[in-house]
């Protein structure tokens, strides 16, 4: 900061933005990895890089340092630009930044070590889990202390989404983590039985409503009016969307435990709260993709559109697709199969690193003083790469899932099984190879981003840009 | 009564909140302030587009 005119703290958005992409490229080789290993198991070499062990790496990377750091960095920067303020909180802002790093570094060093609580998405053990805790209360006090002290009276509807985002995380965090430390590296939950398992997939899947949806649909409200230079659709739909999945996401996590000891009531009702999700998840996208209405032409030659668009097409997919899953009869065919990796993934790709990475190269230049990114044809072959390998991947999976799905409850006239189970794994062979395909794709485009990225920042000024003072708001 | 008339009444209360919201949110009384606020991401000077002109009329 020099002189008397106050400045955006984009020094935290710049280091997040670029570790956004350096950890989507680990993330997703290692997935990448782990996807050779299904189709040739010779490269499970000794303990530590066993498939069992980097599988965890690979969600954990993905999940929390790609999309973490994404959602770091653009809710940073939406809050103080909608706030029209600079980001409160002084020391705990470069906290968040290394804190979080460290939080990564310890989890790749104790995954591979199989140092692990064994609970998924929740693997990391008691030392790191207080580490994030203290991470999340700093971004929560930065985050919500750049509210308080914003100079327009509205608070605009991405920052409710991220607001809810960093409160939903930091309560299913502390609970679920819950747990009686041994050692240092060994605890045991507080739970157990069915209520561990309930509480594990009431976080489980708020994971994926509130880290992997509310926090990149913040990301939506911002980048997609931005990026289209116009206003998003109906303000009212995403006032009532934003509650609909406020009121809805918790109660949907029993689906992931169908046909389980959980008793039965508890399994309709994750049902059926799952269906209604539909509902306002598809206000949400339509919201997004409406608010290009009228400018459609934008799409043609802006591949950052292109990016943040598809996103919402991937959005709409999956989340129709989900609630169709967690109906128990066809849960009973796609549940334990790769059906649900597909349905995972068309989320994971299309949706949640497609948003990212179209914000992320909306941020990129603006970051570095430039006025578009070095090469935006490379950002057009990036949108066109990891598109096809997203569909391959999709499509593999669901194919692989579905025939799982059949030969597993396939039986004979006596009542035997029909297929052993290795025969089912050898009819996913193949699938398994395009699969692994389309995630070598998806790695190529975070590749030639990186690179994209590199020439972008090189000779790029690093200044702070000074805050503006909202214009006909009265604070 | 028993905590199941409890949660019964809190599952109502919720859904009459949330249509409480609805109507609010498609009222009369909070169109400008939406307006406002859904103009609020372009307020900054380096911006190439939206103005007031080209909001969407719903």
């Amino acid at each position: 900061m020099s002189g008397t005119q106050t400045t955006y703290n984009d020094k935290v958005v710049r280091q997040f933005a670029v570790m956004t992409v350096i950890w989507g490229i680990v993330g997703m080789l290692v997935g990448v990895i782990i996807a050779a290993q299904l189709v040739w198991p010779e490269l499970n070499y000794g303990p530590w890089l066993h498939f069992g062990r980097l599988r965890p790496l690979h969600t954990n990377a993905v999940i929390f340092a790609f999309g973490g750091c994404a959602l770091f960095a653009t809710s940073y920067w939406c809050v103080q630009r909608t706030s029209h303020a600079r980001l409160w909180g002084g020391p705990l802002i470069p906290f968040t930044f290394w804190g979080w790093q460290i939080v990564i570094l310890l989890a790749a060093v104790t995954l591979p070590l199989g140092i692990t609580t064994g609970k998924e998405y929740a693997e990391l053990e008691w030392p790191i889990d207080i580490l994030i805790t203290l991470v999340w209360v700093a971004y929560a006090l930065v985050f919500f202390g750049t509210i308080a002290v914003r100079k327009v009276s509205h608070i605009y509807v991405a920052n409710w989404f991220f607001g809810a985002f960093i409160i939903a995380v930091a309560l299913l965090h502390i609970v679920n983590s819950m747990e009686m430390p041994i050692t240092l590296t060994k605890s045991y939950s507080m739970y157990s039985g069915v209520q561990d398992a309930m509480i594990q997939w009431w976080y489980g899947h708020n994971a994926v409503g509130f880290f992997l949806t509310a926090g990149f649909l913040g990301m939506m409200y911002y980048f997609v009016p931005k990026q289209a230079g116009r206003p998003v659709y109906s303000y009212r739909l995403s006032v009532v969307h934003f509650w609909a999945l406020i009121f809805t996401y918790m109660w949907a996590g029993p689906h992931h435990l169908h046909y389980t000891a959980l008793p039965d009531w508890t399994q309709s009702v994750g049902m059926v709260f799952s269906l209604i999700l539909l509902a306002p998840s598809w206000g949400g996208m339509i919201n997004g993709i409406m608010t290009l209405s009228g400018a459609w032409h934008k799409l043609r030659d802006d591949p950052v559109l292109k990016f943040l668009i598809t996103s919402l097409s991937f959005y709409g997919m999956s989340t129709f697709e989900g609630p169709m899953m967690s109906i128990k009869t066809v849960n009973a065919l796609s549940h334990y199969t790769d059906w649900t990796v597909g349905h995972v993934h068309s989320g994971a790709l299309g949706w949640v690193a497609m948003v990212s990475i179209g914000s992320i190269y909306y941020l990129l230049p603006k970051l570095f003083g430039k006025t578009e990114m070095y090469s935006t044809k490379l950002v057009t072959t990036h949108f066109w790469i990891a598109t096809i390998g997203t569909v391959l991947y999709i499509a593999s999976m669901w194919i692989a899932g579905v025939m799982q799905g059949l030969m597993w409850r396939a039986v004979n006239t006596d009542g035997t099984l029909a297929y052993s189970f290795v025969e089912s794994v050898k009819g996913s062979y193949p699938f398994w190879a395009i699969r692994w395909l389309g995630g070598v794709l998806f790695l190529t485009g975070m590749l030639i981003m990186a690179y994209n990225m590199f020439k972008t920042m090189a000779g790029g000024k690093t200044q702070d840009m000074p805050v503006i003072a909202p214009a006909g708001h009265h604070a | 009564m028993d905590i199941n008339d409890l949660r019964s009444i809190t599952t109502v209360l919720g859904l009459l909140c949330f249509l409480g919201i609805v109507g609010w949110a498609y009222g009369k009384s909070s169109k400008k302030g939406f307006e406002e606020a859904a103009n609020l991401p372009f307020a900054e000077q380096d911006d190439d587009g939206a103005t007031s002109g080209t909001s969407h009329p719903r």
